[in-house]
């Protein structure tokens, strides 16, 4: 006999066609399903009552692959097989890894054909495998658990990826997911998800800031609530920042109070599983009690007081503090503005983050849901939406694109078709023509970047429109379309109008950015801007004077003749200047040139106009000349 | 006769509809689809209609449409766990035949 859920009013299901839909929470160090019945957000725990699945793969040469507690449980057996913390090579190329000499796994790079950069690979017992493959397994579970749980299969499911996460990142994580036989009804930003689970999606408009303090990484967001839709205004962060350094503070502090140094490894994780279960202890308690014996037979029984666990992890929670005034400054808000926060990831526990939260922003952040699961809850409240099991249909968060998504230009300008912080989905289309007379052939290059010039900008694809009719530069019109999905997914068309010519491409970028990366393309953008606008000046002016010497040479070859000898030289002089300007790099010195080479060449034009009148005027009578 | 609650089923509903933060009660029903001709309805109720029939179990509202109840007279629901899976089983006696599951049934 099935089990039954409690619907909303008129929206019992058909039987066998429950639309059920979870929430993922895809973490770097754990992942969770969530899933709203009777009415209600809850996390599905596995069969031992475990919410927190480890985002720990362990690969075996028989094939077998080991996910979640039994594979991290064996972590230090077999570390070059055991992937954990896949999702830091989501959608990245070795260049983006940072120093793999650290990591116990061997890498290998991926070719991929359209940009030369390839997504990372390991190189594991049971073959190459791809951070898609990997992640895929650990959502295989998640699937498997979800389904057992909620007794059906799933119609959709909506992931959560970082608020930084690039477009690259985000193709990556909707592979895996495919891999995993999981249809996606959207990715969604975790703050937002966070903010969902409170509840602030109904709250009135605002600024909210989420402060997300996880295992071993730190997000903060600042995000703005208007008409049902959460933009995210700022991102910032520290990668390297968590709730494991807290740990290792208590462990270093335990060394020094035994006077111990250099233990061997069994003895390093027994005490950073003490110093993890000291930390806890102390969010409930005001002192813990530290007892181990090592392996060499020495004792340890220490009282750590929450006081000195406060001034010893002080520094830790001040380094929090610094990216949080960045996020806001780069918001152009105050602390005033923000009218709430909400607390994300289990770090966010300990009274001393609480208490040095508040005190930034002057409120009682939101605890009161768990740090641990709001993520995946608030994913599994908007998947019930998108599945339609919710009557307010009208109500559907949107979510906004990271960076400004654009096409070259001649002069390897950025040409921005999608600003940044624009709701998704979307579309916007721009007219752009040929350079050259009888040009046949444009390609087109798809940038994400603030920046005006392209080389500051990141490359997402590139492709051709060809067979474009031969015609005078400027007269072709080429119609390029930028569509944006739900998941912040890009496509891009090319048609050229008289024609009807054809091309696109789905822009499934080759790798990413990392965290740092996009913060920094972000400033840059701002602390160039001026830098940016005399760059842009100045390639504008570029392009105009080839353009032009090019024309004029090209008459002077069909039509020099008309020309007498002592014009001609000053043309040519007024050539030969303008391509003197072009070396002092100066868009103003540049422009000059090219007004003065326009003015020499009026009587010149002129002639040449009145010969080709002439000729398409000869051997006609009247009548045929008339204009209908 | 009536349709009823479990002890276990009345809990989880109270729980469930305090956390909703609304609702009035629980509304159990039937329709007409599904493999085995009818199937059932569960749903939160908002109001209640002018005509429905209303019972009381362990302090949950139940409401159930006349056109309905003959379907489901004398049914218990009750509260279940099946391995990972949990939610409401009906207890129907007036059920001759249901398809597999069980999710849709004659009568």
């Amino acid at each position: 006999m099935a089990l039954l859920q409690i619907s909303e009013p008129g929206l019992s299901t058909a039987p066998h066609q429950h639309r059920l839909a979870v929430g993922i929470d895809l973490g770097t160090t754990n992942s969770l399903v969530a899933s709203v019945r009777n009415g209600i957000s809850v996390v599905l725990n596995d069969e031992h009552g475990r919410a927190m699945l480890p985002s720990v793969v362990r690969y075996f040469a028989d094939g077998e692959v080991a996910v979640g507690e039994a594979a991290q449980a064996l972590q230090s057996e077999d570390p070059a097989n055991t992937i954990v913390s896949v999702k830091r090579f989501m959608g990245r190329g070795l260049s983006d890894v940072g120093d793999i000499s650290q990591l116990p796994y061997r890498f290998a790079q991926e070719e991929s054909q359209s940009s030369g950069h390839g997504m990372v690979q390991l190189r594991t017992v049971a073959g190459i495998k791809s951070p898609v493959e990997i992640s895929a397994e650990i959502l295989k579970v998640l699937r498997t658990r979800a389904e057992a749980s909620l007794g059906g299969e799933l119609v959709g499911a909506v992931i959560t990826v970082p608020a930084y996460f690039d477009d690259a990142q985000r193709q990556a994580t909707k592979d895996a997911a495919k891999l995993a036989g999981l249809n996606v009804l959207r990715l969604l930003n975790e703050p937002t998800a966070a903010a969902i689970a409170y509840g602030l999606d109904n709250a009135s408009e605002g600024v909210y800031a989420v402060y997300d303090l996880g295992g071993g990484t730190f997000d903060i967001s600042i995000l703005r609530l208007s008409r049902g839709v959460f933009e995210v205004l700022a991102a910032n962060g520290d990668s390297a920042l968590g709730g494991d350094d807290f740990d290792q503070r208590i462990y270093c502090w335990i060394l020094e109070k035994n006077q111990l140094s250099a233990l061997n490894p069994k003895d390093t994780r027994l005490l950073l599983t003490m110093a993890r279960t000291a930390k806890e202890q102390l969010t409930e308690h005001d002192e813990a009690h530290i007892t181990a014996v090592l392996s060499g037979g020495e004792g340890i029984d220490n009282v750590l007081t929450q006081n000195e666990f406060e001034s010893m992890s002080k520094n830790l929670i001040q380094r929090t503090l610094q990216p949080l005034k960045r996020a806001l400054r780069d918001a152009k808000l105050s602390i005033n503005d923000v009218k709430g926060v909400v607390m994300v990831g289990g770090a966010t526990r300990m009274p001393q983050v609480q208490q040095a939260v508040g005190e930034f922003f002057g409120q009682t952040p939101l605890t009161n849901l768990d740090p641990d699961k709001v993520v995946a809850l608030g994913a599994a409240i908007q998947a019930n939406l998108l599945a339609g099991n919710q009557s307010r249909d009208d109500w559907l968060l949107l979510d906004v694109i990271p960076l400004s998504l654009g096409l070259e230009t001649m002069g390897g300008l950025v040409e921005k078709i999608i600003p940044r912080n624009s709701t998704i989905p979307t579309a916007r289309a721009q007219e752009f023509t040929t350079y050259k007379d009888g040009q046949t052939a444009m390609s087109l290059h798809v940038v994400q970047g603030e920046r005006e010039l392209v080389a500051d900008c990141r490359s997402l694809a590139k492709f051709e429109l060809r067979g474009i009719p031969p015609m005078v530069a400027g007269a072709a019109r080429i119609r390029v379309t930028f569509q944006v999905d739900a998941d912040g997914l890009l496509s891009v068309m090319a048609r050229e109008m008289g024609s009807g010519i054809e091309a696109a491409i789905e822009v499934k970028p080759s790798y990413g950015l990392s965290d740092a990366e996009i913060t920094r393309m972000l400033q840059d953008s701002t602390q160039h801007a001026k830098d940016d606008m005399q760059a842009r000046a100045l390639r504008e002016q570029e392009t105009e004077a080839s353009q032009l010497i090019d024309a004029v040479q090209h008459a002077l070859m069909q039509d020099g003749e008309l020309l007498e000898v002592s014009q001609r030289a000053h043309i040519e002089s007024q050539m030969n200047a303008l391509r003197d300007a072009l070396q002092s790099l100066d868009h103003m010195v540049i422009k000059r040139a090219i007004v003065a080479l326009n003015e020499s060449t009026v009587s010149f034009a002129q002639s040449r106009m009145d010969k080709s009148v002439k000729r398409a005027l000869a051997g006609k009578n009247i009548s045929e000349l008339e204009i209908k | 006769m009536s349709v009823t609650l479990s002890e276990a089923a009345a809990k989880h509903v109270q729980n469930f509809i305090a956390k909703r933060g609304r609702g009035i009660g629980l509304r159990i029903g039937v329709r007409t689809s599904g493999c085995s001709g009818m199937a059932y309805k569960l749903e939160f109720a908002d109001e209640a209609d002018d005509d429905d029939l209303q019972f009381d179990s362990y302090g949950v509202k139940v409401l159930v449409d006349p056109k309905s109840l003959p379907y489901i007279e004398g049914m218990v629901l009750d509260y279940a766990r099946e391995g990972l899976n949990e939610g409401f089983k009906f207890n129907n006696p007036n059920v001759k035949d249901s398809c597999g599951c069980g999710e849709s049934f004659q009568v």
